[in-house]
């Protein structure tokens, strides 16, 4: 049977919600075995976790290097556990901490890497949407393990719980791995809003808020949803650049995208057009977003939204 | 010091994107030096103004490497008269359809071979998105790694560098010592226009272009294939009210309907 390794990310000590998307795609190829990389100590309690989605074992590799030397470190590790179980593929979700040891990962194994698949098939193929999502792209790994990095959101996750076997492992972190230090970290904190890549519904803002960012925010909460902007919008310090979607910043593909004030370039659309429905508000009725939208409403956006809120709240209530 | 910056063409972002024969088809577009890459030059140049600058008369210099078909000398061209001296280009048939890993082992050898400090890239092409070639880079050359750079300081006297790291998960502020990988994310500065006298000076500055075998690399076989590329059917227009009043209520409906509400 193939072995599939899948990363166990956390985040303020939660398990992340890809973890057990991450073990759908891999139990399809084979038996699953989450890695969760501690500080010294830390591991069972983080492993302990890990109990949603098809994974038969869970290995814990405890070291201070993780917290110190960040993603070298973890590459490190991951590939000498990669080379010492013979693992057939290395599966992790799209952040940038784990896009970038799946980098350092392909390099050490010498495998190919595909980063930011969709959909990966029992046979290992990737299906990957390129090109601001026009184009539908299947490869395949053909050397060595495959290291496959998943979109988040893409994979509906079977959840059932189960109950994994723990074990340690050990390894020797090389030097050259220690070269950066991280000399103080300062995680975001997480608010009552879901991660915008784990959403499933999204409101975002741009140029036409005009800075005035309460309004997609009371909509979003009114709507479960997840806040994210234009590059307009990030640019201009109206809201964190870490919510940016578009071409340089998140890529996106909730149930549901709801762009207000947005006027849809191909910068923006690059970063949401995958997404299943597209809702535009926006007040020029020849703005872009309307070509991709599902539903748009021509109007201003601090007429219909602050509404709109009050009636998803009172249908809701 | 001596800094070299990653640089990339890259198809125009407004440009329809195609693939041919699995590869994207890099002829039948217009070609411009990939955003993200200028806001590394940028940096770079501000690194050596803070020390007394690169050109004639300064102490440090700054290189463009860039891998790809035989006109990136366009995109490269741009980020010379920004201010850079001089480039390398490393074009050869063999690396037509080359993916991240091949990439960064072309790039490591060269940089290897050259002796620079510092490496800046941008965080990821426009094209192939990926932004997996600045932490390959530095794994290749067993260097430091500060990637995802929102704001960078460089002291030379003692040879370190500190940088933010900025994504998802939040802000680590990093140290290394000479020689890093930095890939900056785009927050970190305002590219410079060219100016006119930069764009002159730059027709004179040195580009030396290197085959695969003038840098004693062999042709490789890619680390991964496409199978099958389909283009995905246009998103057809939906449905568009005018707000005269019953927008919001139109768009409650809609929600409603499509059960978010």
């Amino acid at each position: 049977m193939s072995q599939v390794l899948i990363l166990a990310e956390f985040s303020a000590d939660q398990v992340a919600k890809t973890v057990a998307e991450l073990a759908t795609a891999g139990a399809r190829i084979g038996s699953v075995t989450a890695v969760v990389l501690a500080a010294p100590g830390k591991g069972a309690a983080l492993a302990a976790l890990v109990t949603t989605g098809p994974i038969a074992e869970v290995v814990i590799i405890e070291s201070d290097a993780f917290a110190k030397y960040s993603v070298p470190a973890a590459a490190d590790a991951i590939a000498q556990l990669i080379t010492s179980r013979k693992s057939d593929a290395f599966l992790v979700a799209s952040s940038a901490f784990a896009k970038e040891v799946a980098a350092r990962v392909a390099v050490q194994i010498e495998s190919g890497i595909i980063t930011d698949a969709v959909d990966v098939a029992a046979d290992l193929t990737a299906t990957q949407l390129v090109f601001g999502g026009s184009t539908t792209v299947h490869s395949r790994v053909s050397h060595g393990c495959a290291v496959i990095t998943i979109r988040p959101n893409s994979i509906t996750p079977d959840v059932a719980p189960s109950t994994p076997t723990i074990s340690n492992a050990t390894v020797e972190i090389s030097s050259s791995a220690q070269l950066a230090e991280v000399l103080s970290s300062a995680p975001f904190v997480k608010g009552g809003r879901p991660e915008l890549t784990e959403a499933q519904v999204i409101v975002s803002g741009g140029r036409g808020t005009n800075g005035d960012f309460a309004v997609i925010e009371a909509f979003a909460d009114s709507l479960g949803a997840a806040v994210g902007a234009s590059r307009a919008a990030t640019d201009a310090g109206w809201y964190p650049h870490s919510h940016q979607v578009g071409q340089t910043g998140k890529t996106v593909s909730p149930q549901l995208y709801v762009a207000c004030g947005i006027s849809g370039a191909i910068q923006h659309r690059a970063g949401m057009q995958t997404s299943k429905l597209i809702i535009a508000v926006n007040k020029d009725p020849d703005a872009p977003i309307f070509e991709i939208a599902d539903f748009g409403v021509v109007g201003d956006l601090f007429a219909v939204l602050p509404k709109a809120t009050e009636g998803v709240r009172a249908r809701k209530s | 010091m001596k800094i070299a910056v990653c640089v990339k063409q890259v198809p125009d972002s407004w440009a329809e994107k195609k693939m041919i024969n699995g590869f994207l088809d890099r002829e039948g577009v217009d070609a411009v030096l990939n955003d993200l890459d200028e806001y590394a030059v940028e940096e770079a140049l501000r690194i050596v103004e803070a020390h007394g600058g690169n050109g004639e008369g300064g102490a440090h210099t700054i290189t463009l490497i860039s891998m790809g078909p035989a006109r990136a000398t366009d995109a490269v061209r741009k980020g010379l008269s920004m201010g850079a001296d001089s480039a390398i280009i490393i074009t050869d048939d063999a690396l037509i359809g080359s993916d991240a890993l091949g990439t960064s082992k072309v790039l490591a050898a060269v940089i290897a071979e050259q002796k620079f400090d510092l490496v800046l890239c941008g965080t990821e092409s426009t094209d192939a998105r990926m932004s997996v070639v600045p932490a390959m880079l530095a794994q290749r050359l067993g260097w430091a790694q500060l990637t995802f750079a929102g704001s960078v300081s460089v002291t030379p006297d003692t040879s370190s560098v500190t940088a933010t790291r900025e994504t998802e998960a939040g802000i680590d502020t990093m140290k290394a010592q000479f020689p890093c990988v930095i890939s900056v994310i785009e927050k970190i500065n305002e590219p410079r226009y060219p100016s006119f006298k930069g764009i002159m000076a730059a027709k004179k500055k040195p580009m030396e272009v290197y085959s695969l075998s003038s840098i004693g690399l062999d042709a490789q076989s890619p680390w991964s294939a496409v199978i099958d590329a389909t283009p995905r059917p246009a998103k057809a227009a939906g449905i568009k009210v005018v707000d005269e009043g019953a927008g919001s209520e139109a768009l409650l409906n809609y929600l409603t309907e499509k059960k978010f509400v």
